[in-house]
């Protein structure tokens, strides 16, 4: 008889906003925060990813380091003293938000996105101004939308950088490699090889960089037709769990529906097959239940 | 040598449809690569030779190198953009970079470059009258802060190469543009060298005397006895003497240099990685440049110290691009070396086995976080990681990693020479050594200094001449962009990192700018603010999008100085939820640093009163 490995898991036991904490060895310190019902905002980061910890909305302040440190991507340590609510956290988080809220358009934001700008009172139009010589005159990252396929399109000035589609083209999911993040600083963005339209870079159009975006700025064409339309209503909208009728695999669909035709396909990113991604018949392959 | 980790072979490669390379190009781009098999690695190194070839990194020169290492090009197209020396949009092939940083600026390094854009049109553009031959571009700063105002040739296609200016005049740099000839070509400053010598000279004591291009002649002046004395007390001997000569990084952080090599001699993973940071671009240094260049096999020899104690069978010497000569003294200095067996499989005939490469940077302020610098050197953005994991764990190629300033191992041979505790008598208790000083701006004799830790700043300042032309002194930038402005009564102040950090001030890089009662400390500023702005990698969002709205209050704020302060509390108030936000949140030292000089001058100095000016 084969012995039975036992996997040991050690206790870590730290202390978050006064509490006593105990999680298991490799827990995140956001994992942990969440274990004892604290909420943290988060937007580079999701759980089908490797996180980037680019963002900062979710830095906390731990005693000792004289930096605050991401709570996605640190892993607790024993005797470790977490403070998730401090003035220099909400400063932080605050100014993080008011940061991308100035620069960027976040117009079609996830919901959560927006409220958490809310909960931390951000006010992006503080850095408006301009003076009336054009002195410090505001940048942003506004430009024009990228319609160059059938299938989805690209409007970066909603883009936050926050690195997912990336990586989900990449080696969290497709290995695709048709995007990177292009340029420095704050003209840094998400591009293909020389900006060369999708339809002759690697892309395969699966759509899983549309999945992971957390602001609209990817989005199914159907979509942002008709949303340039003014017909996009998502309280008229049905969401329909199916199964995806290509291939053995048996992906999850969810078929956004509204006035009767199907206007998106996404897959739940807890799923245990798809973990959210799908492939171009999945996403896209669709139209033929419209042919009437 | 153990072998780096090869390319994805996985990768299905999609090409860009149509771009072929130009057999320059590709001989050019073969020839960087050789033989090895496809490693990620090699991407930097290729992307130069590209640059070199036809002055852009074109479509077809990229999807030859992502050919030939595994690279999907999108990957290798976000490399390329991240480096200010690469054009991603054809450029003529001589380019000839302008510094317009701080101490070029009081140089009239902006009345310099407004004459070029008259007579030669914008930066970047085709050079007005030369046939699409050359351009011209603003640059930050170039390392040469004692020559303001200095400026770097960029010749692609040519066997020359790329040189550095110094000293230059309006019609130096319109040659250069003109026919790619340097008629002002830089030189070594460091005034204690020159007659009557100064005795005490340690880190400079080969300056002007031994002859940086022969062995022989660093033999004669001391060299490699400290690897003869290495060689004899072993790797934990040195790891002892190191620790027990109390030398701390002199690269900015400060951290003890013995702890660092402790902690990657001991990790069990193998193989370890032994990094020399090269990349001074802190805007005012230039200390180890002249280390580079008057002194190379001094670097060379401490680097086999390092990889002796820690265990490292391969160093990686990553030298900012735009230093050539140093990069060119460097080269011949480690064949000269491999040459003679002392660099290579059986150094000494020892056994010892280590070697260097040189790994030249591309324009990229950041690459000097030691985290950007690895995956610099891996073929990857420049973009820091997230910290713990550290170097001495998870460092270049995921391996434990030492990494170390140019001028931390230059202290390494005294350390060795006259053993550690002898070192850690020198200098302060707390600050053991001596420390190099790069005296710019305002001064009568700027150049390159050393004194013991302890001399006070205004001795320094002494050493240096004083303020030029009899002005009276306004400001001292210590430390450079990232570090602090202090006032002409914080002069007393004692030069060490404990003093200095009592002081909430910094020894940073090294740095100590002059400004006198003329500079507009209003202009410093926004200049400061633009070169973090420019160098942001742009990954965190503090950082990124902080940088930006610092300049632009900045930008309000001067612009509305006239009215009085009363008229920029708002801004004021912005800057300082921004340094606030940039230094507790961003992820690597240059956003956590972007705020601090500003602070400081807004907060000492009356820089938005009307006549500050």
């Amino acid at each position: 008889m084969e012995a039975v490995p036992l996997n040991f898991v050690r206790a870590v036991d730290l202390k978050i906003d006064g509490k006593d904490v105990r999680v298991p060895e490799g827990t995140t310190l956001l994992q942990a925060c969440k274990s004892v019902g604290i909420d943290t905002p988060t937007l580079c980061y999701l759980e089908n990813l490797t996180p980037v910890n680019v963002c900062r909305v979710c830095v906390v302040e731990v005693e000792n380091s004289r930096v605050l440190v991401p709570a996605c991507s640190r892993v607790a340590e024993p005797g470790m003293v977490v403070q998730t609510d401090s003035e220099r956290v909400r400063h932080s988080r605050k100014l993080v938000f008011e940061l991308l809220g100035s620069s960027v358009d976040l117009s079609t934001a996830e919901p959560t996105f927006l409220a958490d700008l809310e909960r931390y009172a951000a006010e992006p139009d503080r850095f408006d101004t301009g003076d009336a010589h054009g002195h410090g005159a505001k940048a942003t990252v506004k430009q024009p939308v990228k319609i160059d396929n059938d299938l989805y399109v690209r409007d970066y000035s909603k883009c936050v950088l926050c690195y997912k589609c990336v990586e989900a083209c990449g080696t969290d999911a497709q290995n695709t490699f048709a995007i990177a993040v292009a340029g420095r600083g704050f003209n840094a963005s998400i591009a293909t090889e020389f900006d060369t339209p999708l339809p002759d870079s690697a892309c395969v159009y699966c759509g899983n960089c549309i999945g992971v975006c957390p602001t609209g700025a990817l989005m199914f064409k159907s979509e942002h037709d008709m949303r340039e339309a003014g017909t996009w209503d998502e309280s008229k909208q049905t969401v329909t769990d199916t199964i995806c009728p290509y291939c053995g695999v048996g992906c999850t669909l969810q078929l956004h529906v509204q006035d009767n035709s199907i206007v998106r396909v996404t897959s739940p990113h807890d799923h245990d097959v798809t973990e959210g991604h799908l492939c171009i018949k999945g996403r896209f392959g669709w139209q033929f239940v419209q042919n009437r | 040598m153990p072998a780096p980790p090869e390319g994805n072979p996985d990768v299905d490669l999609h090409l860009i449809p149509g771009a072929v390379a130009s057999i320059g190009e590709q001989d050019a781009i073969d020839a960087a690569i050789g033989s090895a098999p496809a490693a990620r690695h090699l991407l930097l190194p290729a992307l130069h030779a590209a640059q070199a070839r036809v002055g852009w990194i074109s479509p077809g020169a990229l999807n030859h190198i992502c050919t030939r290492l595994l690279v999907p090009p999108a990957e290798g197209f976000g490399v390329a953009s991240f480096y200010a020396m690469f054009a991603t949009k054809r450029r003529a092939p001589r380019t000839v970079h302008v510094c317009d940083d701080i101490a070029c600026r009081i140089k009239g390094a902006e009345g310099l470059c407004r004459s070029l854009e008259q007579k030669f049109g914008a930066p970047g553009q085709d050079a007005n009258g030369l046939n699409g031959a050359a351009t011209w571009v603003r640059s930050p700063c170039l390392g040469l802060c004692e020559q303001a105002p200095a400026a770097l040739v960029q010749r692609a296609g040519e066997s020359r190469g790329d040189e550095a200016m110094a000293h230059v005049t309006l019609e130096d740099v319109v040659g250069a543009v003109e026919t790619g000839d340097v008629r002002a070509a830089q030189q070594t400053i460091a005034p204690q060298t020159a007659e009557p010598r100064d005795s005490g000279l340690r880190l400079l004591r080969r300056v002007g005397k031994a002859d940086p291009s022969s062995l022989d002649d660093y033999r004669a002046h001391g060299g490699y006895v400290a690897l003869r004395k290495a060689l004899a007390l072993g790797p934990e001997g040195v790891l002892r003497e190191v620790n027990d000569s109390k030398l701390l990084g002199r690269g900015g952080a400060a951290f003890p240099t013995g702890r660092k090599w402790e902690g990657v001699a001991r990790n069990p993973a193998r193989p370890h990685y032994l990094v020399c940071n090269a990349d001074e671009s802190e805007p005012g240094t230039f200390k180890d440049r002249v280390i580079m260049e008057e002194d190379p096999f001094a670097l060379v020899e401490a680097m086999t110290i390092a990889g002796y104690a820690t265990g490292c069978e391969q160093g990686y010497l990553y030298i900012r691009g735009e230093y050539p000569k140093a990069t060119a003294r460097l080269q011949h200095a480690i064949t000269q070396t491999r040459a003679r067996g002392w660099l290579g499989d059986n150094i000494m005939g020892e056994g010892v086995r280590f070697d260097i490469e040189l790994r030249r940077g591309a324009g990229a302020y950041i690459c000097g976080e030691e985290t950007s610098l690895f995956n610099s050197l891996e073929g990857l953005r420049g973009e820091p990681r997230n910290k713990p994991p550290f170097p001495v764990n998870v460092g270049l190629f995921g391996k434990p990693t030492v990494v170390n300033n140019v001028e931390t191992f230059a202290n390494v041979l005294d350390v060795l020479a006259y053993g550690g505790p002898a070192f850690a008598a020198s200098g302060t208790p707390g600050s053991a050594g001596t420390k190099l000083f790069c005296v710019s701006g305002c001064v009568t004799r700027p150049g390159l200094y050393e004194a013991p830790f302890g001399i006070t700043l205004r001795d320094v300042i002494a050493l240096a001449g004083g303020v030029a032309d009899g002005r009276a002194l306004k400001a001292v930038l210590l430390g450079g962009a990232a570090g602090v402005f202090v006032t002409p009564e914080e002069l007393d102040m004692p030069l060490t990192f404990e003093g200095t950090r009592a002081a909430n001030a910094t020894l940073g890089s090294g740095v100590i700018m002059l400004f006198d009662d003329r500079v507009d400390l209003g202009d410093i500023l926004i200049r400061i603010a633009a070169f973090f702005r420019d160098e942001s990698c742009g990954q965190c969002v503090p950082c990124r999008i902080g940088t930006i709205r610092q300049e632009e209050a900045l930008h309000r704020l001067v612009a509305a100085r006239t009215k009085g302060a009363a008229a920029g509390a708002r801004d004021v108030g912005l800057i300082n939820d921004l340094a606030l936000v940039m230094r507790d949140a961003s992820i690597c030292g240059l956003g956590q640093t972007a705020a601090s000089a500003v602070q400081s001058a807004l907060q000492k100095f009356p820089v938005l009163s009307p006549e500050a000016r």
